[in-house]
């Protein structure tokens, strides 16, 4: 009994340390965009006030039940995706549902998501909602090929499906997964850029473009579920890459070096270049991306 | 112990806070006031600094800012983005226009007086008002939200009345969704 209390009490902290993370890494992604350009720019605590405001506001648009559940499907999706991914390496605060196979579970559970967000997007019947849609669906097909060609690499490549079995062959070994099978870990990071929507990927929000793409009809207390489910992926999604192909992290402090790095790489990317039109971010996924998850999987099969 | 009045005092200064510092603008470019909201936002000025960005659909926005005269054409549509927004919301009035009509005062179709039609909180005159009166609008709005006294939302609905037979008076073919907030 007690250890079930254990494990609850341990994923609500998770999803705390990942909630504050995430915001903080927001609000740091905003600030040092200002620096780049040269503005002084909003405080790296912004995003929490954004997130105290937005949670206060009042909601009194009905657009169906979808409509509702549009941001829980978010957030369900963004928490599971959490709680499978392991933290730290060996700690008992932060557990995780940890199973044999659940890297391709991992696959599933991130794309349900912006699945759900669909459907809910869908039922507002705004037509920049249903664009936003369509490209942001698109763009998945186009980073899940190099991504999933990364992770079959690294499946063939250690014999292994489970997240723990690749944390433990790079603790065995002594060596990161990116640079074992540098070529997965390059695909990967490429498959990144799309993951996170930044510039030149932001082809889903597009904002001047499309209004915000599908959260173009929710305010208030929607926009800041999906904030929150935004910062909680984030976070989850930085994570998973340090334990892949970063040994994983024995506390927290490395575990934010090392997701802090991880994460300047999409930000960079996007200040250095402007938007790219739907068939030009898929054809850019198809292109180098996925020659470098191939080129993994061919390593991984001959070496 | 707190009696309830007390409480919600604290929580609303809370509240009040979080508002004043963080200000979601729809930039409803109705005329030539539009060209002084980027360099406001942009590297010189940064309004972003004080919280206040901009917001893409009004169902995200704090703040309408009436950026210059309104034509009863559009008046009809700021009407509609106006009551999309969600509580709490706040409208800038900027420029000479939308105080007494200015270079337009006497104009077949503009309108002359912005607080007939919507209530406005902060006016920043001017025409052009430069960024730097802008920002001052901004501020001076922070402060009113600080102290409560921004409330154009509450009266727009204690009078609505008053408010729908001007909007009334100025468009003729008023077909418009009623909503019931």
């Amino acid at each position: 009994m007690e250890t079930v209390l254990m494990d609850i009490l341990g994923a609500v902290v998770t999803f705390l340390v990942a909630f504050v993370v995430g915001m903080t890494y927001g609000g740091l992604s905003r600030k040092i965009t200002a620096r780049v350009q040269n503005r002084k720019g909003p405080p790296w605590y912004q995003n929490f006030i954004d997130a105290f405001k937005l949670g206060f506001k009042k909601s009194a648009i009905h657009h169906g039940v979808m409509h509702h559940l549009g941001g829980a499907f978010l957030m369900v999706s963004s928490v599971m995706t959490l709680m499978i991914v392991p933290v730290l390496s060996h700690n008992n605060w932060f557990p995780n549902l940890n199973f044999q196979g659940d890297l391709i579970f991992l696959l599933y559970i991130m794309t349900f998501g912006p699945l759900g967000m669909a459907l809910g997007a869908g039922q507002t019947g705004n037509p920049n909602s249903a664009i936003g849609v369509t490209r942001g669906l698109s763009q998945m097909v186009g980073f899940e090929i190099p991504w999933v060609l990364a992770l079959v690499a690294l499946m063939i490549q250690y014999h292994t499906t489970s997240i723990t079995g690749l944390m433990a062959a790079q603790a065995h070994s002594g060596t990161w997964l990116m640079f074992s099978s540098p070529f997965a870990f390059i695909a990967a990071v490429m498959a990144m850029l799309g993951m996170f929507r930044y510039s030149p990927f932001d082809i889903v929000g597009a904002p001047t473009e499309l209004a915000s793409g599908p959260v173009s009809e929710n305010g208030g207390k929607y926009l800041f579920v999906m904030m929150s489910s935004g910062s909680v992926f984030t976070f989850a999604k930085l994570t998973l890459y340090v334990d892949l192909f970063m040994g994983g992290a024995d506390n927290l402090l490395i575990l934010l070096v090392k997701t802090f790095a991880l994460y300047l790489i999409p930000m960079l990317y996007g200040m250095t270049t402007p938007r790219y039109r739907t068939e030009q971010a898929v054809r850019w996924f198809w292109g180098w991306p996925s020659f470098f998850g191939l080129l993994a999987i061919l390593q991984a099969v001959i070496f | 112990m707190m009696n309830d009045k007390n409480s919600q005092k604290i929580v609303d200064i809370i509240q009040n806070w979080a508002r004043k510092h963080s200000i979601w603008v729809l930039a409803y470019g109705t005329g030539c006031g539009a060209i002084e909201i980027p360099p406001t936002m942009t590297s010189r000025y940064d309004a972003e600094r004080l919280g206040v960005r901009g917001a893409a659909t009004p169902r995200q926005a704090d703040v309408l800012l009436i950026t210059g005269y309104l034509t009863v054409k559009t008046m009809k549509r700021v009407i509609r983005v106006y009551e999309q927004m969600q509580d709490p919301k706040y409208v800038i009035g900027f420029g000479s226009c939308t105080i007494n009509g200015g270079m337009y005062y006497d104009s077949y179709n503009t309108i002359k007086v912005l607080d007939k039609y919507l209530p406005v909180d902060v006016y920043i005159n001017g025409c052009m008002p430069r960024p730097e009166a802008v920002l001052s609008g901004f501020a001076q709005l922070q402060k009113r939200i600080a102290e409560g006294r921004a409330n154009g939302a509450q009266q727009y609905k204690d009078n609505l009345e008053w408010y729908r037979a001007n909007q009334k008076k100025i468009i003729p073919n008023w077909i418009m969704p009623e909503y019931n907030w």
